[in-house]
């Protein structure tokens, strides 16, 4: 079974990492782009049956800072 | 006093703080490896050097806050033992929980890497009472991941109770009130993007570092 984490900035953390990706998208002469934000995405392969709340764990344990990042999950096949 | 620095692999700051620590008090620090379970007994001071501890995968210092001898460190700090982080230190102090707050990305993207002035803002902590408050140091710093950031009720907090031990003189990395060093709670845990360790003797062109190692082993010893 698979698990997608999404991890992101919150709304309102500083994000210079997606600054600069804008920078370079306007550089190359895309226009029309508002914001960028950067995340993560961490593909997790678990065991038959894991539990949601296993997987919200992890987030907290380790995947995500909750201080400036929040997670979703979103399971697969 | 009986000293120990934690080395994560990829660590580099860990062999200058150690002479740092050696200079100061007179005898070597046992340099104790991330995978280590047990800090030798009798530790009275821990210091987390500055460094990429696992190649910063994840976030700065996430990795290292979960190996198995940080939590014997957190066991330690809960006793009281002081324990000092140092750039990679104070993002891995962060990532325990044993300070509040994250560091992130300098909000002007650059790795930032020269001597910077600090004002000490509190002189009563156990690490800073080699100095006076108020006072202008210039320490080094070197870093890409500096930015203090916490929401304002905790920068509050931090700020009425004396937690911030010292800040930049100017805006260095977009840190919230351009805070570069802060206490727990009880005060036996400092982190700071500055690099003391560099500033010790009259070869690194300052010696304004070396008060807090003297300062710690006035308050400890």
């Amino acid at each position: 079974m698979k698990a997608h984490v999404f991890i992101t900035l919150k709304p309102g953390v500083l994000d210079p990492q997606g600054k600069a990706i804008h920078h370079a998208l306007e550089g190359l002469g895309f226009s029309g782009v508002n914001d960028v934000r950067a995340g993560k995405l961490i593909e997790l392969d678990l065991a038959d049956g894991t539990k949601d709340s296993d997987i919200e764990d992890m987030c907290r344990k380790l995947l995500a800072n909750t201080v400036i990042e929040n997670f979703r999950i979103e399971r697969g096949a | 006093m009986k000293t120990a620095v934690i080395v994560f692999p990829g660590s580099n700051c860990d062999r200058d703080l150690a002479v740092a620590l050696e200079q100061v008090t007179g005898r070597a620090p046992a340099m104790v490896w991330h995978r280590d379970t047990e800090l030798p007994d009798g530790t009275d001071f821990i210091g987390i050097p500055g460094g990429f501890s696992y190649g910063d995968y994840l976030r700065s210092g996430a990795m290292a806050a979960r190996s198995p001898i940080v939590r014997a460190v957190i066991d330690a700090a809960s006793r009281g033992v002081p324990v000092l982080g140092v750039c990679n230190g104070f993002q891995v102090l962060t990532e325990t929980g044993l300070l509040p707050g994250a560091l992130m990305r300098n909000a002007g993207i650059s790795f930032v890497s020269r001597p910077v002035e600090l004002t000490v803002e509190n002189s009563q902590t156990l690490f800073t009472s080699g100095y006076e408050a108020g006072e202008t140091i210039r320490i080094p710093l070197a870093h890409h991941d500096g930015n203090y950031q916490a929401d304002e009720a905790t920068l509050d907090r931090l700020e009425q109770d004396g937690r911030v031990a010292f800040r930049y003189a100017e805006e260095v990395n977009g840190s919230a009130r351009r805070i570069a060093g802060i206490v727990n709670d009880a005060g036996n845990v400092l982190g700071m993007m500055p690099h003391p360790e560099r500033a010790i003797e009259p070869a690194h062109g300052r010696t304004d570092g070396r008060r807090l190692f003297e300062g710690l082993l006035e308050t400890v010893a």
